[in-house]
């Protein structure tokens, strides 16, 4: 039971698939302006990759190694269409928004990466829980960021006002910046470094050392 | 010919993939690190997005778009909802090919792509430029054109972040920001810097 616990919360920080395994950065980004299509985003993808983890773990003893990667994304591919339909169906001008990154699912590297890694080695249940687990940890970052996206860019949530425009003549003049592409590297780039201020462990070795050397050493 | 310079402006700074809709961003931070193995993965891109864009076009507007196959006698088929599996299948497929080719005819440069060029098939830049293209209605030989377009450009800001990066090794970033941290804020203002071609038309 332990074992399922670990799978399942792991990811969520200690583990985290954008801040640490480098995966599924570009949808984490491109969808954050606002916190709906972001919201969305985490649904749909959280599902596809419980699902889809599922569902390689099942037949992966009956998968032939050398077009496992083909097989693997048929599956995902199909995930998707049915996320894609379902979506324009129930949620179309969100969808709209989310525009061409509910099909770029396909290509998330949480969803393949995990396939590999995990779901191909491991029982139907475990996969399921570690493809959720991802999923969360991506979630997890995704409406942090899209949060602080908009919050501070319109001074919205969810689309209802939470601080007073200058232009309505309230006191907040909206950081127009924030919604443009630059920033969501800068608050992605910034939350990594608290998340591993705090988790020390994380920390990468720098490539090259400097090397500091006192005056007295030179003589 | 003016219509096609400008799309191509726009294809490779304007609206650059890596840096303005941060598509392939895995494969760009991780293949960052040398400025070597950065050009080799930026020619493999541009050759697959060229290839690709024009390809899946001719296969969407022939044989998936609503009603595209009167041809065949199908007037009233929309097989849309194929299009992610198909794009994804031909993408794949592609690569392979041009693997095979390139082993077969140019060994050097075989060589020199090694491991990228497999990778390139779960690369979102790859794929979001097909979808760009669906989505955006281009006829045929502007897909040509956009497909050279955003593969440069997003070789060009692949290659500009290695450069960067292969500098910075020798400065002193704060341990929490080592490594990925301080990638993504070197990101960001590149991204900043790229934002001063908006507007730009021929």
């Amino acid at each position: 039971m332990s074992d399922a616990r670990s799978v399942l919360i792991d990811p969520l920080i200690d583990n985290n698939p954008v801040t640490l395994q480098m995966l599924g950065i570009c949808s984490a980004l491109a969808v954050t302006t606002a916190l709906l299509p972001a919201l969305l985003m985490c649904v749909a993808l959280t599902s596809v990759a419980a699902l889809s983890c599922a569902a390689i773990s099942a037949i992966r003893h009956r998968i032939p190694n050398n077009i496992r990667i083909i097989v693997q994304m048929t599956i995902i591919a199909s995930l998707v269409i049915l996320t894609d339909q379902l979506l324009r169906a129930y949620a179309f001008e969100t969808s709209k928004q989310l525009s061409v990154f509910v099909g770029l699912i396909i290509t998330n590297c949480i969803i393949l990466g995990r396939a590999e890694a995990f779901a191909m080695k491991n029982p139907v249940g475990l996969s399921f829980l570690d493809g959720l687990g991802n999923g969360l940890g991506y979630s997890l970052i995704l409406i942090a960021v899209a949060t602080l996206r908009e919050l501070f860019g319109a001074g919205t949530l969810l689309g209802y006002p939470v601080f007073d425009l200058t232009q309505n003549g309230g006191w907040y003049e909206a950081n127009g910046l924030m919604l443009l592409p630059p920033s969501a590297f800068f608050i992605i780039g910034l939350l990594i470094w608290a998340i591993r201020s705090l988790r020390t462990q994380q920390v990468e070795n720098a490539d090259y050392q400097i090397h500091e050397v006192h005056r007295t050493d030179v003589y | 010919m003016d219509v096609y310079f400008n799309l191509f402006i726009k294809a490779a700074f304007v609206e650059n993939l890596a840096l303005a809709f941060f598509l392939g961003m895995c494969t760009f931070l991780a293949v960052s690190k040398k400025v070597e193995t950065a050009i080799g993965l930026g020619i493999a891109v541009i050759a697959v997005q060229t290839i690709t864009v024009p390809v899946n076009h001719v296969i969407y507007a022939y044989l998936l778009a609503d009603g595209a196959l009167a041809w065949a006698g199908l007037p009233d088929l929309d097989l849309s909802f194929l299009g992610l599996v198909t794009y994804i299948g031909v993408i794949a497929a592609l690569v392979q090919i041009l693997e095979m080719t390139l082993d077969r005819y140019v060994p050097r440069l075989y060589n020199a792509l090694g491991i990228f060029l497999p990778l390139i098939t779960v690369n979102c830049a790859i794929l979001g430029g097909t979808l760009f293209m669906v989505e955006r209605h281009y006829s045929f030989s502007e897909s040509i054109v956009y497909g050279i377009g955003s593969g440069t450009g997003w070789a060009i800001a692949l290659i500009a972040l290695a450069g960067i990066r292969e500098k910075l090794k020798y400065s002193d970033v704060p341990d929490g920001l080592q490594g990925l941290g301080i990638t993504f804020i070197i990101v960001g203002l590149m991204s900043l810097g790229f934002m001063g071609f908006s507007g730009i038309q021929l």
